[in-house]
């Protein structure tokens, strides 16, 4: 215990500046009012779906809770059930075998909701695009607010796409 | 060449140029399960299995085997009828292939005369008669989705239950379907459904350059990136006959010892995490991030994505840089070292890891487990000892081998293995070869088939391909949680489910790998 306290200590804090909202990321106008956004008061649930990504995206979004980028000091916090969730965090390519479950998991996210779609994969199909197994972008199969591409995107440039999301037109 | 493999077949073989000793061999289908029992008999195993239309050549299909004798590889191709391409079972004797030879018959309609015909890749999005593999399917056909019911192995008795799980999953992981027959908290029964992430990457590859898939080749599974671009590398520079410049690599080892490095870091964090000592998966992130950002420097992608391509790997890395490579691993093996300590000494975390999920070695071998799974149930085996393909020759591989077979065994392995690794990439940074460090193959002309197997830290990762004028005609990419994800099944009977993410995390299978 005293070894596991010493290197607390010794480790220090090193969570970075929080990036600012890209608002460049959205491929959608703001749906929900000020005063709704308001009502999500700093607390985002997220909700991630890997609807057929390389598991490169899975990747970057598990170290959004590192130690640097700490996103729950700014009430973003992932969440185990659609229904907890305010937002999903779509990756992709949409294969055709989870088009279904993705749908579902859509349904079952209550209104307001938001999307964010990851990747370049998420973002246009990237390198396996649509065919017989793919339905290719996310917004090929439910509607995309923010699109964030990279492969795989930052920690940095996710942070600034759900932000992006979160944030009314014209702030950021 | 292997005289072990030819002397068990007696057959003709032709040598495959490759950096790795592989022969090709041609035989009859009603020799194929003698073939596989003598391989299995000599504690050889199957790596991989994967069936090719030829039709277009009036040869009917072919039945493509992987085999492994004495980390040798035999690449057995049997040609199967045009009108009814059907095979012997061959799971009784590599109880592995059950789930290849599914995959095979909904991608390309081999047919097993006997045996679990279930299908596993296709799920609806395309009909039970219609093969996307073949040649005449174009990859644009689309049938619209549906919902078709999957008939799993129900267990029956008094109190027993079942709870599915997934596809999507209640934290940041890839989609799989796991049904639990349970009674009270005891899984009686696991039965894994896969095939969720099938996005046509084995139809994407075909009629693409050779010299210019490995883009695709990178992102089969994204966590063993490095793995499958030098595999692909590799296979292709074999059919051009190129060899890359040993400056690369010393390279590409470098960058797979990085990602092994990155993937053990992150699953350590995580299995403390699991085993609910949340400081571990704090710490261990926090240094898994310091790797990837000098990742980002030195190799220009926090993954390495896009680093190893045929010829090379795509930048250099100059005498500072080298400096740098040395020094993070002096402060990680400190770090590790320290980390290393808390968990031994947490009888919490202990006693979640110790007997938790065992596979017995007899089992392991029975089921063909690779990779650092099998290392922890005592089976032996590292690509990079043996063959020990270039660089690696040069390097002197050490690897830990663990015989409990639970998770705490598995973690004393990528303990291991991260030290070793650690060892390794100062090595490469003090001795790193001077020279070019890309030698770009020139066009390829006519047939060509090539094979690249490389040890990533899950496992060892194949890619067999046969190209015409440089041109992909097919290409295989083998995962190795093709045999691991049923050694989970087994590894978890028993145990109770709260332990099942604990257990699933030590082996961390990949799902996309697998379903391709």
């Amino acid at each position: 215990m005293l070894k596991l306290l010493k290197q607390i200590a010794i480790t220090g804090i090193k969570t970075e500046a929080a990036p600012r909202p890209d608002p460049g990321l959205r491929v959608a106008e703001q749906r929900l009012r000020e005063e709704v956004l308001a009502l999500f008061g700093g607390s985002l649930a997220i909700r991630h779906v890997d609807a057929g990504s390389c598991n490169g995206c899975e990747l970057e979004i598990n170290m959004l809770n590192n130690p640097y980028y700490n996103v729950e000091r700014l009430g973003i916090k992932f969440v185990a059930s659609p229904r907890h969730a305010d937002l999903l965090l779509v990756t992709g390519p949409v294969s055709r075998n989870m088009e279904t479950a993705l749908k579902r998991t859509y349904d079952a996210v209550p209104e307001p909701k938001l999307v964010v779609a990851v990747g370049d994969c998420g973002c246009t199909g990237g390198v396996f695009g649509e065919s017989y197994a793919s339905c290719g972008r996310v917004a090929n199969v439910i509607p995309v607010d923010v699109a964030v591409p990279g492969c795989p995107p930052t920690p940095t440039a996710l942070v600034q796409g759900i932000l992006a999301a979160i944030t009314a037109r014209g702030r950021g | 060449m292997s005289p072990a493999a030819t002397d068990t077949l007696r057959l003709p073989a032709t040598p495959i140029r490759s950096a790795v000793p592989a022969i090709y061999v041609p035989a009859e289908l009603a020799r194929l399960r003698e073939i596989c029992a003598g391989i299995a008999a000599k504690g050889g195993r199957l790596a991989a299995l994967w069936g090719s239309d030829e039709r277009d050549r009036n040869q009917g299909f072919g039945l493509h085997l992987a085999l492994v004798l004495d980390q040798s590889l035999t690449w057995l191709a049997v040609p199967l009828p045009a009108d009814s391409p059907e095979y012997p079972d061959l799971a009784d004797v590599f109880p592995c292939a059950g789930r290849m030879q599914r995959a095979a018959h909904d991608l390309l309609g081999l047919r097993t005369a006997t045996g679990d015909r279930r299908p596993w890749l296709r799920h609806a999005a395309w009909p039970a008669d219609v093969f996307p593999l073949r040649r005449e399917f174009g990859i644009q056909n689309w049938y619209g989705t549906t919902i078709e019911d999957y008939p799993f192995v129900t267990v029956a008795g008094d109190g027993v239950h079942e709870i599915p799980v997934g596809p999507v999953h209640a934290g940041t992981i890839e989609p799989g379907h796991f049904r639990f027959s349970i009674v009270g908290e005891k899984v009686l029964r696991l039965e894994e459904r896969l095939g969720y992430k099938h996005k046509a990457i084995e139809k994407r590859f075909e009629g693409r350059a050779l010299l210019a898939a490995a883009d695709l080749a990178g992102r089969i599974s994204g966590d063993s990136t490095v793995a499958y671009a030098w595999a692909y590398a590799m296979a292709v520079e074999g059919i051009a006959g190129a060899t890359p410049p040993v400056r690369a690599l010393w390279l590409r080892a470098a960058a797979l010892e990085r990602e092994r490095v990155a993937n053990h870091l992150g699953d350590l964090g995580a299995l403390g995490n699991d085993g609910g000592l949340a400081f571990g998966l704090a710490q261990f992130m926090r240094l898994k991030e310091d790797v990837l950002r000098l990742n980002a420097k030195l190799f220009g992608h926090r993954y390495l994505m896009d680093y190893v391509i045929p010829g090379g790997v795509a930048r250099n890395i100059g005498r500072h840089g080298c400096d740098e490579l040395a020094a993070q691993c002096e402060v990680l093996a400190h770090e590790v070292g320290v980390l290393k300590d808390i968990y031994d000494d947490h009888a919490g975390l202990q006693d979640r890891f110790l007997t938790c999920g065992q596979l017995e070695p007899a089992l392991a071998k029975q089921l063909g487990v690779v990779g650092l799974a099998a290392r922890a149930s005592g089976q032996p085996f590292d690509a990079r000892v043996k063959p020990a393909f270039e660089p690696y020759d040069r390097l002197e591989v050490r690897i830990g081998v663990q015989s409990a077979g639970d998770v705490a065994a598995r973690v004393t392995v990528r303990f291991d293995e991260l030290f070793e690794s650690l060892r390794l990439l100062q090595a490469i940074a003090e001795r790193l070869p001077l020279g070019e460090v890309s030698a770009p193959p020139s066009p390829i002309s006519g047939p060509g088939r090539g094979l690249g197997w490389v040890e990533g830290w899950r496992g060892e990762v194949l890619i067999a391909i046969e190209s015409d004028d440089g041109v992909i005609r097919r290409c295989h990419a083998h995962d190795p949680s093709w045999q691991n994800w049923p050694a989970l099944e087994h590894a978890i009977i028993g145990n109770i489910v709260p332990d099942f993410p604990l257990i699933n995390k030590s082996f961390n299978l990949s799902y996309s790998g697998h379903d391709l």
